[in-house]
């Protein structure tokens, strides 16, 4: 399988996974190993004095790029704090932005969001938007200097699939960055679709966190995320409207 | 002080002994001070002060 190169690294795996949700997190490194995923994200949140609670990164394999996110900032300014902390956290230098303030939805803010990657991007960060799929501000990332664009196939947390699929092959056809579907994504069929599509890489969380085999699933998705790319690569063959027969239409027993 | 939104009472305590007195590991933690980043070689010799808003973050599950 051909590697998937973001910031200047080379990836084996193209599929990103998430950490939430997950009804006990001593899972995590099995899901991890079978999703074979290289990228894994996390959030930032304010320690809770009450009580004593494990850390994420230790189910997090150490060789593992650390993805965090922007979860809970409202605005640009929020994005970049929480984007700060995470690199003097010793996450190294990824970071997905994610600016909400619409809580029903949870749909991004694609100008807020391309104004702190214009900042972080100028820090040395490797910015990976979450977005709204939309052809202009998915050229204002890439001007702004992200790394790739994420937009979302569904809302957060949905497993409703690529609702969003003409905007992100429009996305695929004119922006010269990696498409990452992020959000959305329920099934591994969908994953393919994405995939088949020429997305570079799609992002999960809920679907293998909340489904009953989390290990299980994540492998599936990790096959179905090769197998997309793979027939991708292989170029699919043209639709038509009427049929066309597979087998030769001349020698026939009752000729 | 104020921590993590918590009044609290430590008189003049460094960022270290703050973090261990609320029983967290320093290199799981991020520290703001007045909304400023304190890196983490800093925390032995930064001094807070009664009236400093401090903030402890961590990493969660997220997506």
């Amino acid at each position: 399988m051909d590697k998937l190169s973001i910031g200047g690294k080379l990836l084996d795996s193209r599929l990103l996974i998430g950490t939430g949700k997950f009804p006990n997190k001593s899972i995590i490194p099995r899901v991890i190993e079978s999703s074979e995923s290289k990228v894994i994200t996390m959030a930032l949140r304010r320690v809770d004095l009450n009580s004593q609670e494990e850390n994420i990164l230790d189910y997090i394999p150490k060789d593992c790029i650390l993805l965090p996110n922007t979860s809970g900032a409202r605005n640009a300014k929020e994005a970049v704090r929480i984007a700060r902390l995470a690199k003097a956290m010793g996450c190294g230098n990824w970071i997905k932005i994610e600016v909400i303030s619409d809580n029903k939805y949870l749909l991004p803010d694609n100008y807020e969001t391309a104004k702190a990657t214009e900042v972080l991007a100028k820090e040395g960060f490797i910015v990976l938007p979450y977005m709204s799929p939309d052809l202009m501000a998915a050229k204002s990332l890439v001007d702004a200097g992200a790394a790739a664009v994420m937009p979302l196939g569904a809302p957060i947390g949905t497993n409703r699939g690529l609702q969003t699929k003409e905007l992100i092959r429009i996305l695929i056809d004119e922006i010269n960055l990696p498409i990452i579907v992020d959000a959305g994504i329920g099934k591994p069929s969908q994953a393919a679709e994405a995939m088949e599509m020429g997305a570079k890489a799609v992002l999960v969380n809920t679907a293998i966190a909340t489904a009953g085999n989390p290990v299980e699933m994540a492998r599936a998705f990790s096959l179905s995320v090769k197998a997309g790319r793979m027939a991708y690569l292989a170029k699919a063959g043209a639709q038509r409207q009427y049929a066309e027969a597979s087998s030769p239409l001349t020698g026939f027993l009752n000729d | 002080m104020i921590v993590n939104g918590k009044e609290m009472d430590f008189g003049k305590i460094t960022i270290l002994k703050l973090l261990e007195n609320l029983n967290l590991g320093v290199n799981k933690v991020a520290v703001e001070v007045n909304l400023e980043i304190v890196p983490n070689e800093n925390y032995s010799e930064y001094v807070l002060s009664p009236g400093d808003k401090i903030e402890i973050i961590r990493l969660v599950g997220g997506g």
